[in-house]
Order: structure tokens, then C-alpha cells, then sequence
């Protein structure tokens, strides 16, 4: 019954993407909240519905965007594969944690659209993705990181209460 | 009396009796602010009150007046698209709402409010009441995605208005669109009107879609090449009209496999 709550958290935060985020410009950069949330989410220690999230989120992305499926659901699943990977390691600072991994993931997802655009014969220059799109949308992520991470773990805490205080 | 009643003292009296209300004026002054310095402390609960009231009512009144000023605008860009369809009837538009973009910044889509249930169908041109904006890319029953002619992928064919000769035009990452293949001989120069030309069946002939800012030309190159400045601000799109009695052509079977 707990991972019902991704239904509305999932949809909410698309529909936010979409009819908000997407419209605060950077140069070409945009923020990804649901990028940021997934790494969030993934990053709870409590958490194991993760991969669920990643798959329902990029399969609700790759249905609004006109860009391929592939891109989000690959993505996706690969920041939860990293935040599992930073969540054993860095256990101790999630909040270089959750930086880093909004960074790698910020990226991934970059090189994933250039790889899928240019095999379907779209042009882009690599300086200009960088230069007006992938830094400027790496550093949106990083200001809306800690927001969303302090939301998430708040949900977490919510969705899975500990022992000690049931 | 007698002296006073021919008028005679007139202007010794003004000048007594102006002395007098400047006089009485000072005083009055000086006692109502005392009086006020006084009295306040007993009025403060009742101007706290007051004030508040007056804050409440302001509040309001603020938000009527941006509920207004919005519903100026939404009247003023329904007014200017009336005037478009009005102007050309021999096209029919649906008009709809820009209710979102696309998540992924490598694109350049946005999603409208109006669907298959509304007649819309992929391929349909979309414009505003200055010119080109796109063509419908995905229909669901209640919404559509538009792909925007600043779209990387998006290419569309057109025709410059004084040279009259015929070039593509393609958008880009950063949302620049230029205009492409345009031969060398063709003398272009800045400020040229673009247009749709009609040619491959996708638009209709002769939307407006931008002006020439900058030509780059080459000896060596097979091409010129012209920076184009679309008539639409893409960043400030609310409601658009998607001429719903144009079917695109498609000639994909037509072109040849590589």
C-alpha cells in the first residue's frame, strides 16, 4: 500500500516540470525535478521502492516529452543504480551524496539525449549542448537539490516509520 | 463711522484680520497636534483595528486588481487573434492554451490544451497572431504536443519575400533559427521578410515566420547562410491557433532511401 504514494508524488512532480520548471530558463538550460527527486528518493536508507519510481517516472516522461523513452527510463534507472552505489560509500554526507549524484546524473541524462538525438540525424554541436544546455541545466539541479532532498527525506520518514517511533 | 463705512479702513482692516486668522490658525495648529499627541495612546486599539480593516481591504482589492489586469491580457491576445483568423478566412483555427513544455531541454515543444477530441490531428500547423510557431507532433484525446520551429529537429521550408528565391529554415539547441541552402547568387540583405513557402506540403504558403538579422557568405562555401529573428517570442506563448483545414502531405514514401 506505501508505494501507492508514488502515484500522486510521481504525477505531481511532472506535471510541475512540465508546466513550470521547464519555463525558468538558464540560457537553454532547464532544471529536472524529477531527476533531482529520484536521486533524493534513492538516497533514503529506509527506501526500497526506488527502481519502481525510476521506471513509472520514465516511462510518464518519455510519454510527455517528444523526446525517445529510452532516454529517461535508462536515466533514470541508472541515477537510482548510482545512488544505491554513493548510499553505501558515502553514507555519512548525503548531501555530497545527493550533489554528486544530481552532477553524474545531470550529465548521463545529457549524454543519453545526444546519443539518442544524433542517431535519429538531428545536428547538434557538442560545444553548444555543453556550453548552453548541460552546465547551465547541472547548476539549476544543484540549487534545487537540497530542497528536494530535505521534501523527500521528510516523505521517506513519513511513508516508513521507524520502530522506535511507532 | 463714517470713514469706516465709505471704506476707508479697508485696508488696514485686512491687514488686522488676516493677522488675526494667521494668528488663531498657529494656535489651532499647535493645539489639535497636542491635543492628537494626548489622545492618541486612547485610540491606538481602535486604529490597530482600523488599520487592519483597511490592510484587509487592500489585500483584496490588490488581488482584484491583478485578476484584472490579467484578464486585460488574456483579453487583449484573444482580440488580436480574432483579428488574425478574421483576417485570413480562408483558414479555420481552433485556438488553445499553452498549458506546459517539454521536460527535456534538448527539445523545443510545448503542449496545448486541445486534442483529437477537438478535431486537432499530428501535422496540423500551429501559429499566433504574429506568424509561425509550429506544426502538431502528438495527439491525445485532450492534449497535443507542438513542435516549435526553433526545434533542433525542426526544418521547415521557406521563401524570402524580396529575393524571392527559396531556402530551409532549421532551428537549433539554443533556440536560434537560421536559414540554410539559400543559393550564392541570391542577393539577401538584412531585414528581408521570411515566409513559408509551401513547398513539400508540410505548411501552408506564406505564414510569416521571421526577418533576416545577419547573412554569413562564403566564396567557398556551396551555400549562404542568414540568422533568422522570428516574429514570436517563444518564451512568452499562452494561446496559439492550430489551423485545423490544412492536411500536411506526407511525402516520406516519395524520398528516396539512402
Amino acid at each position: 500500500m506505501r508505494n501507492l504514494i508514488a502515484v500522486p508524488i510521481i504525477l505531481l512532480v511532472v506535471i510541475l516540470q512540465s508546466a513550470v520548471i521547464s519555463r525558468v530558463y538558464l540560457l537553454s538550460g532547464i532544471a529536472d525535478l524529477p531527476l533531482v527527486m529520484l536521486a533524493a528518493w534513492a538516497l533514503q536508507a529506509e527506501v526500497d521502492s526506488a527502481w519502481h519510481w525510476a521506471l513509472a517516472t520514465g516511462l510518464l516522461v518519455g510519454f510527455v516529452s517528444g523526446i525517445s523513452w529510452i532516454v529517461p527510463v535508462v536515466g533514470y534507472l541508472a541515477i537510482v543504480t548510482l545512488a544505491h552505489i554513493f548510499q553505501r560509500r558515502v553514507w555519512q554526507a548525503p548531501l555530497l551524496a545527493m550533489f554528486s549524484i544530481t552532477f553524474l546524473g545531470t550529465i548521463i541524462i545529457s549524454l543519453l539525449s545526444l546519443a539518442v538525438l544524433r542517431f535519429s540525424g538531428v545536428s547538434l554541436p557538442i560545444g553548444d549542448v555543453l556550453g548552453f544546455l548541460t552546465l547551465p541545466s547541472v547548476l539549476l539541479n544543484m540549487l534545487i537539490a537540497i530542497p528536494t532532498y530535505a521534501v523527500m527525506r521528510d516523505l521517506a520518514r513519513w511513508v516508513y516509520p521507524s520502530p522506535e517511533a511507532e | 463711522m463714517a470713514l469706516a463705512l465709505g471704506g476707508y479702513f479697508s485696508s488696514a482692516s485686512n491687514v488686522f484680520t488676516g493677522s488675526l486668522v494667521n494668528l488663531q490658525t498657529w494656535f489651532s495648529a499647535r493645539f489639535v497636534a497636542l491635543q492628537d499627541f494626548f489622545t492618541s495612546p486612547r485610540d491606538i486599539a481602535s486604529l490597530r483595528q482600523r488599520n487592519a480593516e483597511l490592510e484587509g481591504e487592500l489585500a483584496e482589492l490588490q488581488a482584484q486588481v491583478i485578476q484584472l489586469q490579467q484578464e486585460v491580457g488574456d483579453t487583449q491576445i484573444l482580440a488580436a487573434l480574432l483579428d488574425f483568423e478574421r483576417a485570413r478566412p480562408e483558414n479555420t483555427y481552433r485556438p488553445a492554451a499553452v498549458i506546459g513544455r517539454d521536460p527535456s531541454p534538448f527539445l523545443h515543444y510545448v503542449i496545448i490544451n486541445r486534442g483529437s477530441n477537438d478535431g486537432i490531428l499530428r501535422g496540423m500547423p500551429v501559429v499566433t497572431n504574429q506568424g509561425l510557431i509550429g506544426r502538431v507532433d502528438a495527439v491525445i484525446a485532450d492534449a497535443a504536443r507542438v513542435q516549435l520551429i526553433t526545434d533542433p529537429a525542426s526544418s521547415v521550408n521557406v521563401r524570402l519575400q524580396n529575393a524571392e528565391t527559396e531556402a530551409s529554415l532549421i532551428g537549433s539547441v539554443s533556440g536560434d533559427v537560421t536559414l540554410d541552402l539559400i543559393p550564392q547568387d541570391v542577393n539577401i540583405e538584412q531585414g528581408d521578410l521570411v515566409l513559408t513557402s509551401g513547398l513539400g506540403g508540410g505548411y501552408p504558403p506564406d505564414l510569416i515566420v521571421g526577418q533576416i538579422v545577419n547573412v554569413r557568405s562564403r566564396d567557398f562555401d556551396l551555400f549562404q547562410q542568414a540568422t533568422v529573428q522570428p516574429v514570436v517570442d517563444f518564451n512568452r506563448l499562452e494561446v496559439v491557433l492550430v489551423i485545423v483545414n490544412f492536411q500536411p502531405v506526407d511525402i516520406t514514401p516519395l524520398v528516396p532511401a539512402p
